[in-house]
């Protein structure tokens, strides 16, 4: 099997390859805004952290 | 308990009597979605006939949860309802009472309407009582399933949009079989089945839903 | 036995679930990039041909587990609001919470292979299939459970009234799909199947296994990492996040 007939799919390429692409944007976004998400509150408690300190002391 | 429950369906309709345009807007939103199809539509009456039970039993639900929102609101914000909610009274009794007020307020007006508009749509008189009867066992179910959304989204900004988002889903089978029921008839198969189902939804809407409102107007309201 | 018990209970509150979910996510990631590099490779290359299907029926290695999951995450939500609401432990809310944006994401997926198997198979993108409209109106349930969540702004109210919107939804779940099928039936919508034809294959079978356990583990890291969040975000105020070394650096 050549590597362009392996794209074809047998003429279903659009079908095949749409749903695996929707697949593997799904599972690659997620987990990229999952992190994204656990950064930035990791980041807030970071700075209130900081400005209690700055209060504190 | 009878009682109470009476003590409180005369409460609440009173109240009605009192905003009467509350009721009326409901029923004339129901009036006037009906006679907006078929406009969109065409005048055709073999279409028309074909989509009228679609079209009155979409046109019940969305009256039916746009009513939804004065269901606890106005016991919420007056504070009477924490009253209640936190008298001996068994909770269950309170809301099937408010519930049923609810229901003759909202769904009966536009139950009985229904016939009337129904000629708009040029339905024969057998197919006229099916949409009558499948109604009238519908839109008790649909009030008591909405009570628990109307409960959940009590006194929460844009609860009005939210509570279609949660309680539209939950209406599927009572629209369905409703509609599936006034279908049956038209194309001659009798909606028997259909209506035994809407009257199994109602049983157990009866019993399941008030424990669930219960339970949500106790968090709602703490 | 009683120890082993209370061992589990330690877990129940956040403070102590937090880092063992921080040693979790390592493990199902792993655990989830190979199953899937084991599951693509079968899926797209070693499983035969379809005869009667062609390449197309491919797609079902992903549907189909996608589907499944979408179910599951459902049950499992529904399995944490009943332990919330009966035990009253804050980590089972937030784990049903953690688990809704993933749930809801797996349903779309479901949605859209269907679409795409669809329309080669049946010639439309969209069919009222008893399945597929389930499907639509499990991604309904979803919606209104996240958007419930998103408008409460007390957490332990929206724990709580969430919870019952999940049970409520849990008990509707198998009406609305006999519901739906009946109404499929009667209308005689298409009554074709995923598997029409061919008898489904034991590489088959593996490859969608595989493929189904590969997005388990990936569910676990994902949600493992959400709901760390969602714990650091609620517990700002006490002592042990603000002990933790994350923040401290």
């Amino acid at each position: 099997m050549s590597i362009a007939e392996f794209f074809h799919m047998g003429g279903y390429a659009l079908y095949v390859w749409g749903s695996f692409g929707m697949m593997a944007l799904l599972l690659l976004a997620e987990p990229i805004m999952v992190y994204q998400q656990r950064k930035s509150i990791l980041q807030r408690l970071r700075r209130m952290a900081r400005l209690n300190e700055a209060e504190s002391s | 308990m009878f009682e109470l429950f009476r003590v409180i369906v005369q409460r609440d309709l009173l109240l009605a009597m009192r905003r009467r345009s509350d009721i009326l807007s409901t029923l004339f939103f129901f009036v006037i979605v009906i006679s907006l199809f078929p406009l969109g539509i065409g005048p055709e009456p073999s279409i028309l006939r074909e989509i009228a039970p679609g079209i009155f039993w979409v046109a019940a639900l969305l009256a039916s949860m746009l009513a939804l929102e004065r269901l606890f609101a106005v016991d919420y914000v007056d504070g009477s309802l924490e009253q209640m909610l936190l008298s001996p009274q068994p909770v269950f009794i309170l809301v099937m009472g408010k519930v049923l007020a609810h229901w003759l307020v909202t769904g009966l007006p536009l139950v009985i309407l229904s016939p009337l508009l129904g000629i708009q749509y040029d339905l024969s008189n057998e197919v006229l009582s099916a949409l009558l009867l499948s109604l009238l066992l519908g839109t008790p179910a649909l009030s008591l399933i909405g009570s628990i959304g109307a409960a959940l989204t009590l006194g929460i900004r844009g609860g009005g949009v939210l509570v279609s988002l949660l309680v539209l889903p939950l209406y599927i089978p009572v629209l369905i079989f409703g509609a599936g029921a006034v279908e049956a008839t038209v194309s001659g198969l009798g909606g028997q089945g259909h209506l035994s189902m809407l009257g199994a939804i109602l049983i157990g809407a009866l019993v399941l839903a008030p424990l669930a409102t219960s339970a949500a107007l106790r968090i709602s309201a703490e | 036995m009683k120890k082993g018990l209370i061992h589990w209970f330690k877990y129940a509150s956040p403070a102590s679930f937090y880092p063992l979910a921080g040693r979790i996510i390592p493990w199902a990631a792993v655990i989830a990039v190979l199953l899937f590099a084991v599951g693509l490779y079968m899926s797209l290359f070693v499983a035969p041909m379809d005869y009667k299907q062609g390449e197309g029926y491919r797609i079902i290695f992903i549907h189909v587990p996608a589907a499944w999951m979408s179910m599951f995450i459902y049950v499992v939500m529904v399995f944490w609001a009943i332990i919330g609401l009966a035990v009253n432990t804050r980590l089972s809310a937030m784990m049903a919470q953690a688990l809704a944006p993933t749930g809801a994401m797996f349903t779309f997926l479901a949605l859209w292979t269907g679409a795409f198997w669809g329309k080669p198979m049946w010639g439309t993108w969209w069919v009222w299939d008893a399945r597929l409209t389930s499907e639509l109106i499990l991604l309904f349930l979803y919606i209104g459970y996240i958007a419930l969540r998103g408008s409460i702004d007390d957490n332990r109210r929206a724990d709580r009234a969430s919870g019952i919107l999940l049970l409520v939804g849990a008990v509707n779940i198998p009406i609305i799909h006999y519901s739906v099928k009946w109404w499929n039936t009667l209308h005689q919508g298409s009554s074709v199947s995923f598997q029409q034809g061919s008898s489904m294959s034991s590489i088959m079978l593996y490859g969608m296994l595989i493929m189904a356990l590969a997005c388990w583990a990936y569910t676990i890291a994902v949600v493992m990492v959400r709901v760390r969040s969602v714990i650091l975000q609620r517990e700002k105020d006490t002592k042990w996040v603000k002990n933790l070394a994350e923040i401290q650096s």
